[in-house]
């Protein structure tokens, strides 16, 4: 891999922007190159969110906006309709499918329907669902190393919000157990 | 050696002043640099700095005047319009000859525009919107490590010259998340030590000579003597700060010609169009004043066509025509209002311009 | 011979260029004879505006610098945050303060800013030659005002000190005139209070300084300063606008 190129997209307050950049964390630890990109707009609650990550392996990344994506990420069912054509043929797509409950159109991808929420509750926590989604993405997409995920969660989950770490790291290979 | 850190732009620039010796932040709300003020505010008192939330636009480039002119390092940040309201400001530094850095976080216009990236304040910051002969460095990076490294050394160059500095970032450089390498803090003068670092400075000490800062001088011949004095220090600028990136262009067909934000796209187009089997190249202006012509004479014979690729409509081609002298034909390829065109859309008009100068 | 007269040394030895009868040479000297007598003037920095005092650098001897039309205040906020130990003021005409300069002077004003602001109101713009100020009373002639000014047409003259003494801001706010020896002392009392204030570590103090210009106003020095005594104090009382230390008392 050179470059791969990510989106995700969901509704405010999914830790949408969040996934982008524990994945763009964990790209610096690992010594790659990465660009991190939010939308932005006026309104600061609500309303739809996405970013767009870029990682390079080996020289600088030259552009951090994308005409296609590598792998995306719709966390919501807005987002599988205006984003299920940036992937590139051949990439991957993950449905939050505890969210969406329509199927993607598409036969020149892979579509990976993963019940994010779903899975959450069932860990006791609601709030890893972008965690969940996370660790499907990287375990169909390597991207980045695994440690490197841990280290990131390290250092965030550290301090008054330690004992959140357990929980992210079980969170983040929920998938995959399941797969 | 400082540790890798990710930061977004807007606070790695707010950091990077600091570094590089700013301790005085003045500026007033506008989309989208407000992490900036806000980064200020929590940091500049921890670092034995002061930040003032101006009433206005007009009011934060008077208060930075007020603070170089007493011979503090002060900072600025605005977007476009706002720097269009600090003009006057400009004008009057430049001509009482106070240094402060200066921070454009563009985004489109005419008028309020849109807060989304735009590059059309291109001729407001190269040629100035101030009455009077004046000129200020302007400079755009193209990622955060460069922003970083450019606005470390911004107030070493304004103290130097005794002069505005500009860096030109746009909206998404400034939401945008990089790996930087942060530089160690330089010393920041205290007010103590102004009167014998600054002597011209108005510090209030009994130093000898009084200190008058000043941009009236109602007699012709003084104030000829003076714009003239001004313009030596621009041509030792002219020497002394131009910037410019080139690449492959030995053997391009085609040269871009793009900076910040958009010398990304173009770096992407370029590769894509080697995929193609066509050679690019590229020119990127990295001070945009004073502008780096002679990177132009570099051009082969090859070279089919020159293309601008802007967020505006066009304001660079004047300056590239000026470097190109008619050897090449130039064109654009651009988008506005915040639109952004992709490495892919670069490409396809590429080809096409490439078709038509065949 | 023992002298009983000494110029100050806050004033350059030079002649002033404003015109004769003019009392912007009063006003400077009365504030830097203050400074001098309070040991101020090595400590001191000044902001000169735009307008006929653009050039007050050339007379008051501390380090000065000028600032854009009505942005004294601001200029000087800035100053502040660099030298937080010196004593910093700002010299400006009423077209420069009260016209263009409103938004600088009602928010330094407000941040309680530690400088002086000494507010020279005659009424006009003299620089320019004579055009209508907001502070040009109804009635009074000038030359975008030929038959005098019109409540309809301009609306009303500003009252200042009126104004900033509604904020919360200020310490200190007084109006004096220099139309004679007597309020010309008195306004001497006026700048040493508000320096004595800033020296104190107080917040924003402004004394506003009622003047004459008979170039403009088309009399002699003598007749502006009787219209200055009956005319423009009655629309502009003397007196204390503001006085945190009193209150306090």
């Amino acid at each position: 891999m050179a470059v791969n190129k990510l989106f995700f997209a969901g509704s405010g307050g999914q830790g949408v922007l969040t996934m982008g950049q524990m994945l763009t964390y964990a790209a610096m630890y690992a010594d790659m190159n990465a660009t991190w990109l939010p939308s932005y707009g006026p309104e600061m609650r609500g309303g739809t969110a996405n970013c767009t990550v870029v990682i390079s392996t080996d020289k600088p990344v030259s552009c951090p906006l994308i005409y296609e994506a590598d792998n995306v990420v719709v966390m919501n069912l807005p987002s599988l309709i205006k984003f299920e054509s940036l992937v590139k043929p051949g990439g991957n797509l993950f449905v939050n499918s505890s969210m969406i409950d329509q199927k993607a159109t598409r036969d020149d991808i892979h579509v990976y329907y993963v019940p994010a929420n779903d899975i959450a509750m069932k860990l006791g926590n609601a709030r890893t669902a972008n965690t969940v989604m996370l660790g499907a993405l990287v375990s169909v997409a390597p991207v980045v190393p695994v440690e490197m995920i841990y280290k990131i969660m390290e250092k965030t989950f550290s301090g008054r919000k330690a004992h959140l770490l357990d929980i992210n790291k079980t969170a983040f290979h929920a998938w995959g157990k399941e797969q | 050696m400082s540790e890798k850190v990710l930061m977004k732009g807007n606070e790695a620039f707010a950091e990077a002043v600091i570094r590089g010796g700013v301790r005085f932040y003045f500026g007033y709300p506008i989309t989208p640099q407000s992490e900036i003020p806000e980064f200020m505010s929590r940091e500049l008192p921890k670092r034995g700095g002061k930040f003032l939330q101006a009433e206005s636009e007009l009011g934060a480039i008077n208060m930075a005047y007020g603070c170089g002119a007493a011979g503090g390092n002060g900072f600025i940040s605005s977007s476009s319009p706002g720097i269009a309201l600090m003009q006057e400001g400009m004008s009057f530094l430049c001509g009482a000859e106070v240094p402060v850095t200066l921070l454009n976080v563009s985004r489109g216009g005419p008028g309020i525009g849109s807060i989304q990236p735009g590059q059309a304040d291109y001729n407001q910051v190269t040629r100035g919107g101030g009455n009077g002969d004046y000129r200020i460095p302007v400079f755009a990076p193209a990622s955060i490590q460069e922003a970083v490294d450019i606005l470390y050394e911004a107030p070493s160059i304004a103290d130097k010259y005794r002069n505005p500095v500009m860096v030109l970032a746009d909206g998404l450089m400034g939401q945008m998340m990089e790996p930087v390498m942060l530089p160690e803090p330089k010393h920041a003068f205290t007010s103590e030590e102004i009167p014998a670092a600054k002597p011209w400075a108005i510090s209030g000490s009994e130093k000898g000579e009084r200190s008058v800062v000043k941009s009236l001088r109602l007699q012709p011949e003084v104030l000829e003597a003076h714009v003239e004095h001004l313009y030596e220090k621009y041509a030792e600028m002219e020497k002394e700060l131009e910037k410019v990136e080139c690449e492959g262009l030995e053997d391009a067909e085609v040269v871009f010609v793009a900076f910040g934000t958009m010398a990304r796209l173009a770096r992407e187009a370029m590769e894509l169009l080697e995929a193609q089997g066509i050679k690019a190249g590229m020119i990127r202006p990295i001070s945009l004043w004073p502008y780096p012509y002679r990177a132009f004479d570099g051009i082969s014979q090859k070279t089919k066509a020159v293309i601008s690729v802007e967020l505006s409509m066009g304001q660079m081609l004047q300056d590239i025509n000026l470097g190109v002298k008619g050897r090449v034909p130039v064109r654009l390829i651009h988008r506005v209002g915040g639109m952004l065109p992709t490495s892919l859309e670069v490409v396809e008009k590429t080809k096409k311009i490439l078709e038509e100068v065949r | 011979m023992k002298p009983v007269f000494t110029v100050t040394k806050g004033m350059l030895p030079v002649s002033t260029s404003y015109c004769p009868g003019c009392t912007h040479g009063v006003a400077h000297r009365i504030i830097m004879e203050t400074l001098d007598e309070m040991g101020l003037l090595g400590k001191t920095i000044g902001v000169a505006p735009i307008g006929c005092s653009v050039v007050a650098h050339q007379f008051m001897n501390v380090d000065m610098c000028e600032a854009a039309h009505g942005r004294a205040p601001a200029v000087a906020s800035g100053i502040r945050r660099v030298h937080p130990d010196k004593v910093v003021f700002t010299y400006q005409g009423d077209g420069d303060l009260a016209s263009i300069g409103m938004g600088e002077i009602v928010h330094a004003a407000a941040r309680g800013e530690k400088f002086t602001t000494f507010f020279i109101n005659n009424g006009i713009y003299g620089m320019t030659g004579g055009q209508m100020a907001p502070t040009t009373l109804i009635g009074q002639r000038s030359t975008t005002s030929v038959d005098g000014r019109s409540r309809e047409q301009a609306g009303m003259p500003l009252k200042i000190c009126e104004l900033l003494a509604t904020l919360d801001g200020p310490d200190y706010i007084e109006r004096v005139s220099l139309d004679s020896p007597a309020h010309i002392r008195a306004a001497k009392k006026a700048v040493r209070k508000a320096f004595e204030y800033q020296v104190a570590g107080k917040g924003f103090t402004f004394v506003e300084l009622l003047s004459t210009c008979p170039t403009n106003w088309g009399l002699t020095p003598t007749e502006a300063m009787k219209r200055m005594r009956e005319e423009v104090t009655a629309y502009y009382p003397l007196g204390v606008y503001k006085d945190t230390g009193k209150e306090a008392e």
